[in-house]
């Protein structure tokens, strides 16, 4: 279990003020200065040394991909924060905007300046209404504090933050439809190559960090990668904060150790499954785009990047989601269906046609009116659409669904078999 | 070079290639929807992906830079299984109506569903349907049908600079359209239907009308402006249907505009089929025979000094010539071929045309237009600056009225006073092009009609002089003619003569009584009430203002209906064919020259087109250069201290094209450019009502 001075979110739940004064009382922006004289080679080494992944689903080297920003040229570099969390089941990045807000702009500052932008942007999710106003306030108090600006925190690096409200699409927080939106354009994801880091926003060379990430950044370098290593298995180090939600007795958000085994964290956290460990149907570890796991694998598995791939569903957002044995687990993922459906950009085929076509045939399914066979066109449909995509939003549509016909395939079965036996009836 | 292997073969291509033109390169066939050659990558479609090796997912060819030792496959089981499933995801929603669909035979998807595609459809839901748009009277919409490539949005985005196509919702309810109902305002809107690759873009005008393998092709040039765009002539028995571009990067890349595209219906009304010859004030169907005795009679009691021709806005080289001919076999030596009046000097080639070319624009760093809209005088002009504005680096001033020609330009002046200052004075502009490496000025020949023209043409020669325009390797001196016959007979010399007068003096004298006779060859852009009581023969394709003027009408063929040569306002020399019969008894032009030469007596010296055509290259060497422009004309072009001597300067330069879709008489005869005329008013009439209530608050 992670002890309480080893956390790094430790105003997660609110419990003190968001204001920079008490931020300060917790460490916030306590030496920044002293961490920024150092370099920015040294801040990217230590990033790289402490394994910090990306903490917004795809668990990308944060140091590695600091790296690939080109040298200071005449072109501006920025840093955007993604703030635009909308997968169902994820509500961390929203905690920290709403109760620590200092912890990111400290990171903000930190990381703009490792990779020589002069600005950043965060970009918050249109829905995070009351999160973004107080950020703003945490801004406008960093700003006249004499933290960010002109010779922010006296490092003499300048470094604007300018906060950006989303219009609630769920796309937008795909990092390249983050940028063209952030451009005042329609929010569409873009064809990589180029990578942000040549040719980002307005062409310019670009980071995209998750909030969480950036966030975590100043602990890193005020306690050392040392220090953040020795939580997880090797390549999966640090802490993160995970979001239980769905049949447990209390949902919740919290800050653990890497690589801790799902059912701990299920049982000591959430307060256990409803109705007992048990009464397990399935979860979802990783936000609503993972493969979910059925209650056998949950028993042993660790929640971090790797050990969640092995598993064959991914740590993705960490956002947890319980389902005991009431859930009518098809629907479950109809809904999710539903859902990529309505958020798809449209902008390429596999996507545009394949969502609306997975979630109208597994909206059958929820009532069975479908054919055996058609379990397994769904599945080649999954494959279909599956790395076939400019974005991820095409494969985040079809592991749920490839996720149900792995683990729940007789379940599909006996649905189609039921509705048959009813129709004949009537 | 970058190396790299395409399903085995090894290729080298230039860096920045993507992978699909490797493909190309290779000789391999990558199917797509969304990616245009001339478009900027969308990658949206799908259709072109690839294995590339150590890359664990296919990948979109056109959107993929070539990578030295690449090793890509396109017919790996990874690739052609990605493309099966996308082929799929196409159809699912697609109506599949193709027996009742326009685009039937030339369908991409059509084709590339004959590869890809599965025999059946697994779509068993309810298929999606989408409202039609409203495009405007060109361009017919079945939106059901849309694939969502995206090349439609980013043509009217890129090349025409009217950004006015876009997608709305997301997901399966993205559609395309006009944000606000609205007709497309650009010329170039035509070419959204050779672009769309499916049927969701269809001619409106010739909906329903054919199907594509019913069509004789025949290839050929446009005359509707002075571009010389190279078409292709789908005709049907003996009627035109439509006219389609044909590629060529030097003239019109691979668009037309849509008065070349769509004026074609012009071909079949108001035409002149038989002779007719004025009796007691009426004209009267008549025979060849009698119509060429009228005229052989007049001029039996005329003097040679009395007598005039005019070159109209469509004539070819070869009637032209033959024009020529006969005028100096009677002796007549007031000739001219620029109806508009224009007289400048004339001392080379180079001071009528555009000698750095079209394709020259892409080299230019500064361009000063004077007095000329591109937009409207040749759209693919004014496409090409747009193509070359947006890959930077490049200013554009204008002299002239302000307009929307799709790209940002700094209003220099209304007057040619502009034109001194910039020469005389320190300003923005001047400066801009000073420091322009390849400086041009384009000056639109219908303001040289002015009665200053000839001293607005010296200042511009004086100006490209001034700016280092006319140099060993760069000439910046451009004419934008708007008539296709212009250069052309300019090269022949179809000017006045010696002791003869020019249109202006021709038209003056007709309304003194002083002129007998004027043969108007498909001239119709004068002033037919100030000819007074001169016989005057008009030879041409359409009835219309030459024709209701005219004594003796003798009728021609238009230029789908006889090989002939144009020179385009570049200097090209290109070949229009044969695509179609002319209608009744009208012949082809330079036949009804030769045989009325010889009713008068003075037998013109060719019997057959490769005669004259021989006799007309001896005489003009450079028309024997068909399809290319050869060697620029020599600079210098005279500059004298009298250049610009004689400036009105305090006269605005007026736009010289007024509507855009009624410039000849074969746009003004067609139903189609009168629908687009409409549209195009009511725009007009609109945003000047608009702005009027925006000004009174």
């Amino acid at each position: 279990m992670l002890a309480p001075h080893d956390r790094i979110f430790t105003n997660l739940y609110g419990h003190e003020s968001w204001s920079l004064d008490a931020a300060r009382r917790r460490g916030v922006w306590s030496n920044t200065s002293s961490l920024i004289l150092k370099g920015q080679p040294w801040i990217v080494e230590e990033i790289k040394a402490s394994n910090l992944r990306g903490r917004g689903g795809a668990g990308f080297p944060t140091g590695l991909k600091w790296s690939f920003m080109p040298k200071p040229s005449d072109k501006p570099h920025y840093l955007i924060i993604n703030a635009d969390e909308s997968e169902p089941g994820t509500s961390k990045d929203r905690d920290i905007l709403r109760f620590d807000p200092h912890r990111l702009l400290e990171g903000a500052l930190c990381a703009a300046f490792a990779i020589h932008a002069h600005t950043a942007y965060i970009y918050v999710r249109g829905e995070f209404y009351s999160e973004a106003q107080t950020l703003q306030k945490a801004i406008s108090e960093a700003y006249a504090a004499g933290l960010l600006g002109r010779n922010a925190c006296g490092t003499g690096w300048d470094c604007d933050v300018y906060l950006h409200r989303g219009a609630g699409a769920y796309i937008c927080g795909e990092e390249s439809a983050l940028m063209e939106s952030l451009e005042g354009k329609k929010g569409q994801p873009r064809n990589r190559p180029p990578f942000p880091a040549g040719a980002g926003l307005y062409a310019c060379p670009t980071t995209v960090n998750n909030v969480e990430t950036i966030a975590s950044v100043p602990e890193i370098l005020r306690r050392g990668a040392a220090w953040f290593n020795q939580f997880g298995r090797p390549k999966n180090n640090g802490t993160k904060l995970y979001c239980i939600s769905g049949h447990v007795n209390t949902p919740c958000n919290v800050e653990e150790a890497m690589s801790i085994p799902l059912k701990e964290l299920v049982e000591k956290y959430a307060g256990g499954v409803r109705g007992g460990w048990d009464n397990l149907m399935a979860i979802i570890p990783g936000g609503s785009s993972t493969p979910m796991l059925p209650k056998d694998v949950c028993e042993t598995v660790l929640m971090d990047f790797d050990g969640l791939r092995e598993a064959r569903s991914g740590l993705g957002t960490a956002g947890v989601i319980v389902m005991d044995k009431s859930t009518d687990i098809i629907y479950a993922i109809a809904r999710l269906a539903q859902f990529y459906k309505h958020e798809s950009c449209g902008q390429c085929t596999p996507c545009r046609e394949g969502t609306g076509w997975m979630a109208r045939i597994m909206q059958r399914m929820v009532k069975g009116d479908a054919t055996i066979a058609e379990i397994d066109h769904l599945l080649e449909l999954t494959r279909q659409v599956e790395g076939h995509t400019i974005c991820a939003l095409g494969d985040a549509a079809a592991w749920p669904i490839q996720g149900l016909i792995r683990h729940f395939r007789p379940v599909l079965e006996q649905r189609i078999e039921q509705f048959r036996k009813q129709a004949k009836a009537a | 070079m970058i190396k790299l292997t395409i399903n085995g073969t090894p290729v080298e291509v230039e860096p920045g290639a993507n992978v699909l033109q490797a493909c190309e390169q290779a000789g391999v066939e990558v199917p797509r929807f969304c990616y245009h050659d001339k478009l900027s990558v969308a990658g949206n479609c799908r259709m072109c992906l690839v294995e590339i090796e150590k890359m664990p997912k296919p990948i979109a060819s056109c959107a993929q830079p070539c990578a030295d030792g690449m090793v890509v496959h396109t017919d790996s089981p990874m690739a052609v299984k990605a493309r099966n499933g996308v082929m799929e995801l196409l159809l699912a929603n697609h109506p599949l109506d193709c027996p009742i669909c326009d685009q039937g035979g030339e369908c991409d998807l059509q084709d590339q569903a004959v590869a890809y595609g599965f025999d059946r459809s697994r779509y068993a839901e309810a298929k999606r349907a989408v409202q039609d748009k409203d495009l405007g009277p060109l361009v017919k919409t079945v939106m059901t049908r849309c694939i969502h490539c995206t090349r439609c949005v980013r043509f009217v985005d890129e090349i025409c600079g009217t950004p006015e196509l876009g997608g709305i919702n997301r997901g399966e309810k993205l559609e395309i359209g006009t944000f606000v109902t609205q007709p497309l305002t650009s010329e170039l809107s035509g070419n959204l239907i050779d672009i769309c690759p499916v049927g969701a873009l269809t001619s409106k005008p010739a909906a329903f009308k054919a199907r594509p393998w019913e069509y004789r092709k025949t290839e050929s040039v446009d005359v509707l402006d002075a571009v010389g765009s190279n078409i292709r002539i789908d005709a049907r028995g003996n009627e035109v249907m439509r006219i389609l571009p044909r590629l060529n990067e030097d003239v019109n890349e691979s668009w037309i505009n849509d008065k070349t595209r769509f004026a074609c219906d012009g071909l079949t009304r108001q035409r002149l089929d038989q002779p007719y010859v004025r009796r007691d004030g009426k004209l009267k169907p008549t025979t060849w025979n009698e119509a060429f005795a009228a005229i052989a009679e007049k001029l039996r009691g005329s003097t040679p000094q009395k007598i005039a021709a005019l070159v109209g806005d469509l004539a070819d080289c070869e009637s032209v010539y033959a024009l020529k001919a006969l005028m100096l076999a009677i002796g007549a030596p007031n000739l001219d071929c620029r109806q508009d009046g224009a007289e400048y000097d004339l001392s080379s080639r180079a001071s009528y045309m555009m000698n750095s070319g079209i394709a020259g624009i892409e080299d230019a760093d500064a361009i000063l237009l004077i007095g000329t809209n591109p937009r409207r005088e040749a759209a693919l002009v004014n496409a090409r600056i747009r193509k070359r504005w947006l890959r930077g680096g490049m200013r554009v001033g204008l002299i002239g009225p302000a307009a929307d020609l799709g790209y940002p330009y700094k209003h220099v002046g209304t007057t040619s006073q502009s034109l001194l200052d910039l020469m005389n004075a320190n300003t923005a502009f001047g400066n801009t092009l000073r420091q322009a490496k390849k400086p041009m000025i384009i000056l639109g020949a219908g303001v040289l009609a002015r009665q200053d023209g000839a001293a607005l043409h010296g200042a511009a020669r004086l100006l490209a002089q001034t700016f280092n325009m006319a140099r060993e390797d760069w000439n910046g001196f451009n004419i934008l003619q708007s008539a296709a016959s212009r250069v052309g007979a300019l090269d022949l010399g179809f000017v006045p003569q010696t002791n003869g007068v020019g249109t202006r003096g021709i038209v003056s004298a007709c309304e003194q009584g002083q002129m007998d006779m004027l043969w108007l060859l498909g001239a119709d852009e004068i002033d037919m009430t100030r000819l007074g009581k001169t016989f005057v023969v008009y030879q041409g394709h359409h009835g219309d203002a030459g024709a209701h003027r005219a004594d003796v009408i003798l009728p021609g063929c238009a230029y789908t209906e006889k090989d002939a040569t144009y020179v385009n306002t570049e200097g090209r020399p290109q070949r229009a064919n044969r695509a179609v019969f002319a209608p009744g008894e009208a012949k082809e032009d330079w036949t009804i020259l030769r045989a009325f030469s010889q009713v008068i007596g003075k037998t013109l010296p060719f019997d057959s087109l490769d005669q004259l055509r021989a006799a007309m290259e001896k005489s003009c060497p450079v028309l024997g250069n068909i399809g290319s422009r050869g060697p620029t004309a020599p600079w210098p072009i005279a500059i004298s201290n009298e250049c610009g001597a004689g400036l009105y300067v305090t006269q605005a330069f007026a736009p010289t094209i007024e509507d855009f879709y009624m410039t000849d008489p074969i746009s003004r005869a067609s139903v189609t450019m009168a629908k687009c005329s409409l549209v195009a008013s009511g725009q007009a009439e609109g945003a000047a009502r608009a702005e009027k209530e925006v000004a009174h608050g």
